[in-house]
């Protein structure tokens, strides 16, 4: 059976606090903590972007893997924040790696969905046989406008899964994807930041979306919520996945390992990957794991996943979830935060 | 003039609609509407709408309304005047029944805000656009103006305007049809976020789709479509200057007087005969203010109504029994009618746990602007 044979994350050390953000523009910081379940969100330094976020994320994949680089037939990159609009991320964390050059490689995008888009194309072809191993990434540095709801959340990080059909860390038991267009988030060619259409983004597209893709696993694989261990959904703010949750019956001991929200932010194609990477630091063998992410425009990816005895020898080669969010953090003042975003305009 | 009577009313949910497009919605009201009086043609059509061109960038609703309701063909037409437009359809089509050039009108207002449009933005176009809006003002800055002349003058305070909020909530929780059916604390008012100083976000009406109808013959016709016709008594209409610099006291909205002094002239009634009133508080502030200016209230103690629970469901003169525009939403073009399709249903006894025991004499003011446009209507059980 196809699985996840290695996985790696990893959070920026930066941070900085819902208040510190919230005195900038003369909100009040209560508001937004209470309504939005935010503490803090990372934040990149100025020399990290999505591809050194995938790299330091493939590499623990790789390391937990234990496999020749060599071996990995396709990476596929999923993120908002590629940095370049022309030329792709891929090839870079290849030359990083030592991956390929035989090798396929592409750059991803679907919103913040683009992540499990990746590890769904990813695990295509490695159960097809196409490929013997295949790298999925989700990764961001998230863009959020000075002032909008947005900045409040928007944040760093990502996630690397490698599959491949021999050792598998994790076994992936059933796939749904649940697709519509609903124009609820969008950024144009050459806007810095995206637009949204605010509550629109809620009822007819997150909850819609998470919604359906789950109900329709859950029919697919005749698994109920009490038959999980762990369930993560897209988090775009700390209250949307935990009511997501609550209505399709989980509870909250279920949800609250991959609620990493409140104090990461969201990571866009990163998130909903980095809280099952926050799960799989935890899980025992055998614990089954639900993981629906969301894009806006808009989709849901969901996964039925099953930790292997092999998770808990390979999980300490490389880097806990939590040991980047609770471990050394910087705080940055609203105007180091201003500067490490480039949203200070200075002379070439 | 002809008595004239309404004889059947018809209305969407109010809220973010996502589903329902401006036609649909306006589809929903008037069919509903038409149904209910077993109508199965109409002499006439008005729709009141402040800017769907702005909102969806639909203009020329009277021939597209028309057709949504399979009566292309018919006399048809748009009115205008911003948040007045729906009080303002209701008067031109109670003055063509009244006139005798039509026997059966359906008078409506519809809404669409929720469709990407700068709200703020069309809003402020029912501003002076040379005098106030070019300056940067939003409609919750002018109000805001507003409710600082008043607390100056008047000693009225954040917690005096809450209480008109929490009155309204509780009022619209009762109410299926409202955008907001729950109740709020006066803390919760004043721990909402500030929208313009003095004005917090649950002092101010939100953003809202809808649709209303009501549907207008003779009273003599009346009960070929319905056994409990209501009469519409009186109209009044008045203007004041556009910009709120230009009026004498800016606490004061005097459109909003001598609408209602029209009103209650042609009703041959006082303010002290109105036993239930819908009036437009699109800020809570606004809702204070029209009390005075409709001489519900003494000038300057509109601040003690809700709190003193006068205008609370079993209160003196109850008032906003729908939730007003506050809780029940303010589709602005739909709100007139929606106000008027209150006190038609509590003078027929259907407003279910609203209703207000034995009203006789209701009265639904609608304003455009600042203030500078008001509709008052009375209506009296027949």
């Amino acid at each position: 059976m196809a699985g996840i044979v290695g996985y790696g994350a990893y959070v920026p050390r930066n941070r900085i606090k819902t208040e510190e953000i919230a005195r900038q523009w003369g909100k009040d910081p209560g508001t937004i903590r209470r309504g939005l379940l935010l503490e803090e969100k990372s934040v990149p330094g100025l020399d990290e972007d999505t591809i050194t976020i995938s790299v330091a994320a493939a590499r623990d994949a790789i390391e937990r893997a234990g496999i020749d680089p060599k071996k990995i037939g396709a990476v596929y990159i999923g993120s908002e924040s590629h940095p370049y609009a022309v030329k792709p991320s891929g090839t870079v964390l290849i030359e990083a790696l030592g991956i390929g050059p035989e090798v396929h490689v592409a750059d991803f995008e679907f919103a913040c969905k683009a992540g499990t888009e990746a590890m769904f194309v990813a695990l295509g072809l490695v159960e097809s046989g196409r490929v013997e191993y295949a790298l999925g990434i989700g990764a961001d540095t998230s863009q959020g406008a000075p002032n909008d709801a947005l900045e409040f959340s928007a944040s760093a990080g990502g996630a690397a899964y490698l599959f491949g059909t021999k050792d598998p860390l994790v076994e992936v038991l059933e796939t749904f994807s649940y697709t519509s267009d609903t124009p609820d988030f969008w950024r144009r060619e050459g806007e810095f930041y995206p637009r949204h259409g605010g509550r629109f983004t809620g009822e007819p597209a997150y909850f819609k979306h998470v919604l359906s893709a789950t109900r329709g696993i859950l029919g697919k694989s005749g698994l109920k919520p009490a038959d999980f261990r762990f369930a993560v959904f897209h988090m775009p703010n700390g209250k949307f996945p935990l009511e997501a949750g609550r209505s399709l019956g989980f509870q909250k001991g279920q949800l609250e390992t991959g609620w990493v929200v409140n104090t990461m932010g969201n990571t866009y194609s990163g998130s909903s990957p980095t809280g099952l990477a926050a799960i799989l630091d935890v899980a025992e063998p055998g614990d089954k794991i639900l993981l629906t992410s969301f894009g806006s425009g808009a989709g849901s990816d969901s996964f039925v996943l099953r930790a292997t005895k092999l998770l808990v020898e390979r999980r300490g080669r490389g880097r806990t979830v939590r040991s980047m969010l609770d471990g050394p953090r910087r705080y940055l003042t609203y105007g180091e935060y201003a500067k490490f975003r480039e949203k200070i305009i200075v002379n070439e | 003039m002809r008595e004239v009577a309404i004889v059947a009313a018809g209305m969407s949910r109010f809220g973010e609609l996502w589903d329902l497009s401006l036609r649909d919605l306006f589809a929903t009201a008037a069919l509903e509407a038409m149904e209910k009086a077993g109508a199965d043609h109409i002499d006439a059509l008005y729709v009141g709408n402040m800017s769907a061109g702005k909102f969806v960038g639909q203009e020329h609703l009277g021939p597209l309304m028309a057709e949504a309701i399979g009566l292309s063909g018919v006399a048809a037409g748009r009115v205008e005047s911003a948040c007045a437009s729906g009080g303002l359809a209701l008067r031109a089509g109670f003055a063509e029944v009244a006139s005798g050039m039509s026997d059966l009108v359906l008078a409506a207002g519809v809404e669409k805000m929720t469709d990407g449009a700068d709200v703020t933005e069309v809003l402020a176009t029912a501003a002076d656009q040379e005098l106030e809006a070019y300056h940067g003002v939003t409609f919750p800055g002018l109000y805001a103006m507003i409710a600082r002349a008043h607390m100056q003058a008047f000693g009225t305070t954040e917690e005096d305007l809450a209480w008109v909020s929490v009155k309204n909530h509780r009022h619209g929780a009762l109410n299926p049809k409202a955008q907001f059916r729950r109740e709020i604390k006066v803390e919760d008012v004043l721990r909402s976020a500030l929208v313009a100083e003095p004005l917090r976000l649950l002092h101010c009406s939100p953003v809202s789709d809808g649709a209303a109808a009501v549907l207008l013959c003779p009273l003599d016709q009346a009960r070929k479509y319905t056994d409990r016709p209501v009469k519409l008594l009186a109209s009044g209409v008045a203007t004041s200057s556009m910009s709120l610099a230009g009026r004498a006291d800016p606490a004061f909205l005097d459109a909003v007087q001598r609408s209602a002094e029209r009103a209650y002239k042609m009703a041959g009634i006082g303010p002290g005969d109105v036993q239930v009133a819908e009036v437009h508080d699109c800020f809570a502030i606004a809702e204070i203010c029209c009390l005075e200016a409709l001489g519900l209230v003494e000038r300057g103690k509109g601040n003690q109504a809700a709190r003193s629970g006068m205008t609370a469901l079993g209160g003196r003169i109850p008032v906003n029994t729908s939730g007003g525009l506050k809780s029940k939403g303010h589709p602005v073009g739909a709100t007139g009618i929606a106000q008027a399709i209150e006190i038609f249903e509590q003078l027929r006894d259907e407003a279910g746990e609203r209703q207000v025991q034995k009203a006789r004499i209701g009265l639904a003011q609608n304003m455009g602007g600042s203030g500078a446009s008001s509709v008052t209507h009375i209506l009296g059980r027949v």
